[in-house]
């Protein structure tokens, strides 16, 4: 009889934080400068020069750990983390190891059986390396160190996770906290969240862990998914065919849908980790935590209550509004400007799902500005144009955040209420088209939405379909 | 009278008051080093155009009376391991051989500001690791004193430019003796400050926690004046401390009645030179003389002090001296394509061997399974050390005692034995593990005419009573 295993899964997450400057030193985090434009002494590592702490890392920092139930360390120490990479311009990382900031955690998914608790080790901060670029062509490698200095967070799970399921459900989990925290926009594709996946077989009902590997490169859920199948099925394979599973570090290859090692254990390098001397120990103040705890935002949970109290809006909507921090704050913007929060879900749940889906964006990439989807919505209430038009100005507005009233005005969209006009129209509309009309007093109701998309076509889509209906039927 | 007589204040005076030009005083420094430089080698990089150019800068402010300040006009040193905008900065090693910094060391910033001219870069122990600057890659320095004897270091450069008149005034830096040994060794004033006190921005690390700048000068006065220009809380530096006392000049007061001094028995027991012992000895008399309450008592520990240092300093100097690798700045070994022989073959060529063997100490005590036995242990020594101070400053205003157990060796004589040469520090390092203030006054010479420095250690932010009783000393000692 075939044996059964169980997967054991825990994470290492680096999460990229949304500060404006580094975190030693008062250099942009901006993305996409010319290569070592956003650098100064300090984050490339020139002699002489010293860290100096980004007190908004520690804020973050602090709270990522309340909103995951962390203990928080109030006296806390950077180490130095020694490794020699040119991407590491001091040959030395400074992170935190004896003193993290942030400890004994978890974080709730939600599971088939109900929900389950996904504990969290620690959350520690450091700095993230540059980036080499090799050049085939003069054979050489350059260094960029516009990245040297970004903060970041990890987060380290407890290997509570069993399946890919529940993995996915536990980075889902952590990115909504962060992305409501305001702390990181989360994106795994631009590396803003970057996932290590540690996984270990074991035969259902052992007491010990299997031996386990661990798994970089992993930049989208799917991959993600795929390379734990992957090397559960590896793994499994190796017991099975009576050989041992390595300690290692295996890279993923998403376009092979296979790993490959990288290191083994035996390889594994002393860090000498040792206290960084540059960086007094972070002292985290009784005031200072609950002034953090006190301005920590609404979380989706409570969101969604409130929600339920106070906008007549279906559950389903609520779910998925805020689903995104982005997405709640739009809605509740546009509602405090006036809109009708049914209408405002609307939009956000058929048009712009619809847009964000057939061009593969994240809710956090919407952005138009609330007060345009309200002005919006103010001219359709006010019939100044039909929902065609409006359809149409939301796509433009989706692209380029125009201003709908001065689009409508510019482009010459507004429904023309002229009932002389209008009515001259449909009675040409009538003249042309003897058949429908015919089929029409023969019964065959249907004919009428021909005449109406008729007349709709010969006024250029701005009359109110409601009045070229009536008209019709009045002179029909 | 000669102008290279004058102290740096005094000088700077005689500048305000238009007796003398800057420029003559610049040119009055060259010359003498004209004399002097080929023999004695004070100096790594000399900047004579750029010198005299700023000399007529500092003079137009002078005139304008945009610089009224004590140390205007005044010709400066700066120890080769603090970075100098747009001058080579190459802690006496080949790896930095073609290092030229964008940016100067905040101390030596606050220096200029202060309208100080400087004139080149000193010559030290390489990464400041040593105790002779005989391990620099650019030659010894010789004792002004006797030229068959070494300086003292690491700042030997500096002691031995004042000392020579080779400049008014210099900075150094002091880990575990390094300012007030080759003060002691070349007979002028040499001060380090309580940690904190002094921004380390710009310092080429070495030990990190131990490091702090510092000045040598002439006499007590110059001292407290340079102190008091480059004590700065620095947000550049998050161990640089927002303090309080720290109007240095202000205890230039010929004042000792009352003050309580202790001496350490354990200073003055096996390993010190009889003559050193007695000099040292006669001061602490002429203090007690002058109205102080001096008395012997026990600090303990002070036999851990060593190898408590040599392990922090090394642990610390194996990763402070990471960064360099051949790949953004400094030297690289020619011709290698891979990374890790290019790696490799730089630090081994670049480095001289003093400094290896700290890398190679320092890596060892931090390794797996050795840190806790090693690092973490003499972190707790330290404390101790701290502790014991504490204990003695509890009972005195100040602990009096030797700069270091002999005069100057003879050039050659040290370097073969390593440990032999880390035991001359055991006066100097506990001071920097507990990250106290402490100043080298000269006391007179040996029977070869080499000077013995007298040290007088304070508590944490206490400069202000060392500082009097070495005015109160030098006023009326010797």
């Amino acid at each position: 009889m075939a044996k059964e295993y169980e997967t054991v899964i825990g994470l290492e997450v680096h999460v990229e934080l949304a500060t404006k400057t580094k975190i030693f030193c008062g250099c942009s985090t901006a993305f996409g400068g010319a290569p070592n434009t956003h650098t100064c002494p300090v984050c490339t590592g020139m002699p002489g020069t010293l860290p100096v702490l980004n007190k908004q890392v520690v804020e973050y920092a602090i709270g990522v750990g309340l909103a995951t139930n962390c203990t928080i360390t109030q006296y806390c120490k950077f180490d130095r983390k020694n490794y020699f990479y040119p991407d590491n311009p001091q040959n030395y990382q400074i992170s935190q190891l004896y003193l993290p900031i942030c400890r004994n955690g978890y974080v709730e998914i939600e599971v088939p059986e109900g929900s389950k608790k996904i504990g969290i080790h620690e959350i520690h901060m450091e700095e993230d390396a540059g980036k080499l670029i090799h050049d085939d062509w003069e054979g050489c490698s350059l260094v960029d160190y516009n990245r040297s200095g970004v903060p970041l967070i990890e987060i380290v799970s407890e290997p509570d996770m069993r399946s890919a399921e529940e993995v996915i459900a536990y980075l889902e989990k952590l990115r909504m906290i962060i992305q409501y925290l305001g702390a990181s926009d989360c994106k795994l594709q631009e590396g803003s969240m970057r996932a290590d996946v540690n996984l270990s077989v074991r035969e259902v009902g052992a007491k010990e862990f299997g031996t386990r590997t661990e798994m970089k490169n992993l930049n989208s859920f799917r991959s993600i998914a795929r390379a734990i199948e992957g090397e559960r099925a590896r793994q499994i394979d190796l017991i099975e065919s009576g050989e041992a599973v390595i300690q290692e570090t295996r890279r993923w290859d998403d376009g092979k849908e296979a790993s490959y090692a990288m290191r083994s254990k035996e390889d594994a390098q002393d860090y000498r980790y040792f206290p960084d001397p540059d960086l007094p120990p972070v002292s985290i103040s009784d005031e200072w935590l609950e002034r953090i705890r006190g301005s920590q935002p609404e979380f989706r949970e409570e969101k969604r209550k409130r929600y339920k109290e106070t906008f007549d809006i279906p559950d389903y909507d609520i779910d998925i509004i805020t689903d995104s921090k982005h997405m709640a704050d739009i809605f509740e913007a546009t509602v405090a400007l006036g809109a009708q929060p049914k209408k405002v879900s609307n939009w956000l749940m058929v048009e712009t799902l619809r847009i964000l889906k057939e061009r593969e964006l994240d809710p956090e990439d919407i952005q138009f500005s609330p007060k345009h989807l309200a002005a919006l919505i103010d001219l359709t209430d006010k019939k100044v144009i039909n929902s065609t038009v409006a359809k149409e100005v939301f796509e433009v507005m989706f692209a380029e955040d125009i201003d709908p009233e001065s689009y409508v005005e510019e482009k010459g969209l507004k429904t023309v209420n002229d009932e002389g006009a209008l009515r001259k129209t449909v009675e040409q509309v009538i003249a042309d088209n003897p058949q429908s009309v015919e089929d029409y007093h023969n019964g065959k109701e249907k004919a009428i939405g021909f005449l109406v998309g008729q007349t709709m076509k010969a006024m250029q889509g701005k009359a109110d379909p409601a009045s070229v209906n009536r008209l019709l039927k009045e002179l029909l | 009278m000669n102008i290279l007589d004058y102290t740096a204040t005094e000088l700077s005076e005689k500048i305000k008051q238009g007796e003398i030009k800057v420029t003559e005083a610049v040119e009055a420094v060259f010359e003498r080093i004209g004399i002097k430089e080929e023999e004695l080698h004070c100096y790594i990089t000399l900047e004579k155009d750029k010198a005299l150019a700023r000399a007529e800068q500092v003079q137009r402010k002078i005139d304008s009376g945009e610089l009224t300040g004590p140390l205007a006009g005044v010709p400066f040193a700066i120890k080769d391991n603090l970075c100098t905008e747009g001058t080579l900065t190459t802690c006496a090693s080949k790896i930095l051989e073609n290092f030229v910094p964008t940016y100067s060391a905040e101390a030596v910033r606050l220096l200029e500001q202060a309208g100080v001219v400087i004139l080149g870069k000193t010559n030290m122990d390489e990464f400041a690791m040593g105790s002779t600057t005989e391990t620099s890659y650019y030659g010894v320095t010789k004792n002004p004193h006797n030229t068959a004897h070494v300086p003292g270091g690491s700042s030997g450069g500096s002691a031995a430019a004042v000392a020579a008149g080779e400049c008014f005034a210099a900075l150094g830096s002091d880990t575990g003796g390094s300012i007030r040994q080759p003060a002691s060794y070349c007979g002028v004033v040499g001060m380090k400050p309580t940690y904190g006190t002094v921004s380390r921005y710009g310092l080429i690390a070495y030990g990190s926690s131990l490091d702090q700048i510092g000045p040598l000068t002439k006499d007590v006065r110059d001292c407290a004046t340079i102190l008091e220009t480059i004590a700065s809380h620095d947000s550049k530096d998050s161990t640089s401390m927002e303090r309080e006392g720290t109007d240095f000049t202000s205890a230039l007061v010929e004042d000792v009645k009352g003050m309580r001094i202790g001496i350490p028995r354990d200073y003055f027991g096996e390993g010190i030179d009889g003559e050193v012992k007695d000099k040292v000895l006669n001061a602490a008399k002429r203090l007690e003389a002058m109205g102080a309450v001096v008395e012997e008592f026990d600090l303990s520990l002070v036999e851990y002090a060593i190898p408590t240092y040599y392990t922090i300093a090394a642990a610390e100097a194996s990763s402070n001296l990471e960064r360099f690798d051949g790949i953004k700045y400094g030297y690289r070994v020619p011709g290698v394509e891979d990374l890790h022989p290019m790696y490799k073959r730089t630090r081994s060529e670049g480095f001289g061997p003093e400094v290896k063997r700290r890398i190679m100490l320092g890596s060892f005590v931090l390794s797996s399974g050795y840190y806790d036995a090693y690092y973490l242990k003499a972190l707790k020594v330290k404390a101790l050390i701290k502790k014991a101070f504490d204990e003695a400053f509890a009972r005195y205003d100040c602990i009096l005692g030797p700069v270091a157990p002999t005069t100057a060796p003879e050039l050659g004589k040290s370097l073969a034995d390593p440990i032999k040469m880390y035991l001359g520090d055991i006066y100097t390092i506990a001071v920097n593990l507990a990250g106290l203030p402490g100043i080298s006054i000269p006391c007179g010479t040996d029977s070869k005419g080499l000077p013995i420095g007298l040290q007088l250690i304070g508590d944490c932010f206490q400069e202000k009573k060392l500082i009097q009783a070495a005015y109160t000393y030098e006023q009326g000692g010797m």
